[in-house]
């Protein structure tokens, strides 16, 4: 009867990797500016390292559905950018007389350079009232929520589960992709939004002042990760975490338990849809960009791998993923610009036939290795 | 024994052509251990489907209630909402959470709220856990309580189940094949452990074991399914010398009992 103590050590797990999380996020949100405002490190690495964290937000909310929920969502991205969508409308609204148009006389309107291009000669109704930047944040969540709450009320209603369920999201991200590259739905067409110059007054291109912002920019996205982080942490400790993952490993038991777990579902799928938002917010005026190209189902399935090669099922392991893939293809795209996804792919599968429980098992695996007999490392979640 | 506490008439339900149930009538009355019998594709476990709402029947009438009040329209409702009435299952498989501690799969299971806000701000209190640690002493898994219940033994996923099921504390239990996979004395257990419960539960069990049967049947009614319907009901050993039964079910090969 040497029975593991699963209670005890998986809740000290649990604590030491949002204890390792919270030190690490701290560190990120007061060292990485410091050393950059002092020029220890450049402004590229700290707008690289600024988009890897809102890369970090969509793989959490990947993890969320995926790891902890037993949700395969493939459409995540969509959340992501219309997170990035919703800031990026108060962006372009900030670039005022300074874009190319006015600038050469022919746009005494103010209107986004893209507008002028297709003609219009005012600001469509649904963009006025994102001159406010409150409207623009309350809009990064209520809009990608809606549609959450929506798609996952019918497809959870009519029990529509996993592979299936996973197709469905991809449909969905593909829709709306094809909608926003119209050009007559007036958010960019297939150039999307770019150009921005200011926000919230500060410029984010000007030499002088431009670092600084970024800098700003920086620590909003790690301030976001670290809350993101202690909400989940949170949440794994509530009843609803003991539901959600009890539904990830036997749903009917739940159902016949008294719980409507498409509620539960429902309830996931529209928390993850805000985190993913919130990353693509943060995301927009770092990156400069935002273009449909950012809601194909690769992009989603993208993440996916990245939560997949960190560890899924755990709080550190989609940061982990997204930051190593991410940092990854940064240097490969420069140094083998044309085998970046052949390395990619063969990254996935040497994890998923090696290594099922991702890079955060790792230090259990090799412990293991090294023959530790008698307590055999559990990794924490292996259903590849 | 006035009224039953659950009400099941003229049922039917078709799969593909397939007559799984037709024309059922049964009735379970209150405190009642019931043993249904079966051979093969009798329709046992489509029985129990349609009961807790995971199969609809094509016609028939599913009820159940108190004796006292109105009774509730069992056809009309989910799953989730049947077992909140007080109807709990047990799976014919054990299904317990694998990759949660015994502790918290009985947690998962205690009677309470059920709604997605309440799970996010309860909290166990001491009644929670009293009530958990009485659980457990019940179904001998207290040693284990810190075990994730992936690593229990087959016969103690049963009796986590079951475990699971009493945390329900529903008034009607429906159990699917409780002694699948355990040893006799597990087996002799489970029967004793059932034999207690009855009386403050309804309680209507499936099982192939005879010897089992035989065990909890005593002097409780046995019903016997065949092809979808009731071929006959009545003490064990009524129906075990009835030549109709031993004809479809327990006069195939050997004789009686096994």
């Amino acid at each position: 009867m040497s029975a593991p103590a699963p209670t005890g050590s998986l809740l000290r797990t649990r604590h030491l990797e949002f204890t390792v999380v919270g030190v690490l996020l701290v560190l990120l949100t007061v060292i990485f500016p410091l050393c950059n405002a002092h020029g220890l490190l450049s402004d590229f690495t700290i707008t690289l390292w600024g988009k890897y964290l809102c890369y970090a937000l969509l793989a959490i909310s990947v993890d969320l559905l995926w790891g902890y929920t037993g949700l395969l969502s493939l459409g995540q991205a969509l959340f992501f950018s219309l997170g990035g969508y919703m800031f990026g409308m108060y962006l372009m609204l900030q670039i005022g007389m300074l874009g190319s148009y006015a600038k050469a006389g022919q746009n005494p309107a103010g209107l986004p350079d893209f507008m002028v291009f297709l003609g219009h000669t005012f600001l469509p109704l649904f963009w006025r009232p994102f001159n406010s930047f409150g409207f623009a944040a309350l809009m990064v969540f209520l809009v990608p929520g809606l549609v959450a709450l929506i798609f996952g009320f019918l497809a959870f209603r009519s029990r529509i589960k996993g592979v299936y369920f996973s197709i469905l999201t991809q449909a969905l991200t593909y829709g709306a992709a094809l909608m926003f590259f119209r050009n007559d739905f007036t958010m960019g067409g297939n150039n999307g939004f770019t150009d921005f110059k200011f926000i919230l007054g500060h410029s984010l291109v000007e030499p002088d002042t431009g670092p600084a912002t970024m800098r700003g920019l920086f620590v909003a996205s790690a301030l976001a990760l670290l809350l993101v982080c202690l909400f989940c942490h949170w949440l794994n400790g509530t009843k609803f975490g003991l539901v959600r993952q009890a539904i990830r490993d036997g749903e009917n038991r739940v159902l016949f338990s008294g719980y409507a777990t498409a509620n539960f579902k429902l309830f996931v799928f529209v928390v993850a849809a805000f985190i993913a938002a919130v990353g693509g917010a943060l995301f927009v005026p770092q990156a400069g960009i935002i273009n449909p190209d950012q809601m194909t189902p690769d992009k989603s399935i993208e993440a996916v791998v990245w939560v997949a090669v960190g560890g899924r099922g755990t709080l550190i392991g989609p940061i982990i993923g997204a930051i190593t893939i991410n940092a990854l293809r940064s240097w490969a795209t420069q140094a083998y610009p044309d085998s970046w996804l052949i390395i990619l792919g063969l990254i996935f599968l040497l994890v998923v036939l090696f290594l099922p429980g991702g890079i955060v098992s790792l230090p259990g695996k090799l412990k293991a290795l090294r023959g530790h007999k008698g307590k055999p490392a559990e990794p924490a979640a292996t259903r590849a | 024994m006035s009224h039953p506490i659950l009400t099941v008439e003229d049922v039917s339900k078709t799969y593909d052509g397939f007559k799984a149930i037709s024309d059922l009538n049964f009735y379970l009355f209150e405190g009642e251990l019931r043993t249904v019998i079966g051979p093969n594709g009798a329709g046992k476990s489509t029985f129990f489907d349609l009961i807790t709402g995971r199969a609809k029947p094509d016609k028939g009438r599913i009820e159940f209630g108190p004796p006292s009040a109105p009774g509730h329209d069992l056809t009309a409702l989910s799953e989730y909402e049947i077992n909140r009435l007080g109807i709990g299952r047990k799976f014919q498989t054990p299904s317990v959470y694998v990759e949660h501690t015994v502790w918290d799969n009985l947690v998962l299971s205690l009677k309470g709220p059920r709604g997605v806000f309440a799970s996010l701000f309860k909290r166990q209190n001491s009644t929670d856990r009293d009530r958990i640690a009485e659980l457990l002493k019940l179904i001998r898994l207290d040693a284990k309580s810190n075990w994730k219940a992936g690593l229990l033994a087959h016969g103690e996923k049963q009796w986590l189940e079951i475990g699971m099921l009493l945390a329900q504390d529903p008034k009607v239990l429906l159990v699917d094949e409780p002694a699948a996979g355990m040893s006799d004395e597990e087996t002799h257990r489970t029967g004793e452990l059932l034999i207690s419960l009855a009386g403050r539960h309804s309680i209507v069990v499936i099982e192939h074991d005879m010897t089992f049967v035989k065990q909890i049947a005593r002097d409780n009614p046995v019903t016997v399914l065949h092809q979808g319907h009731v071929l006959c009901e009545g003490k064990f050993e009524e129906v075990q010398a009835n030549p109709k039964v031993r004809e479809v079910y327990l006069g195939r090969g050997k004789h009686g009992t096994r």
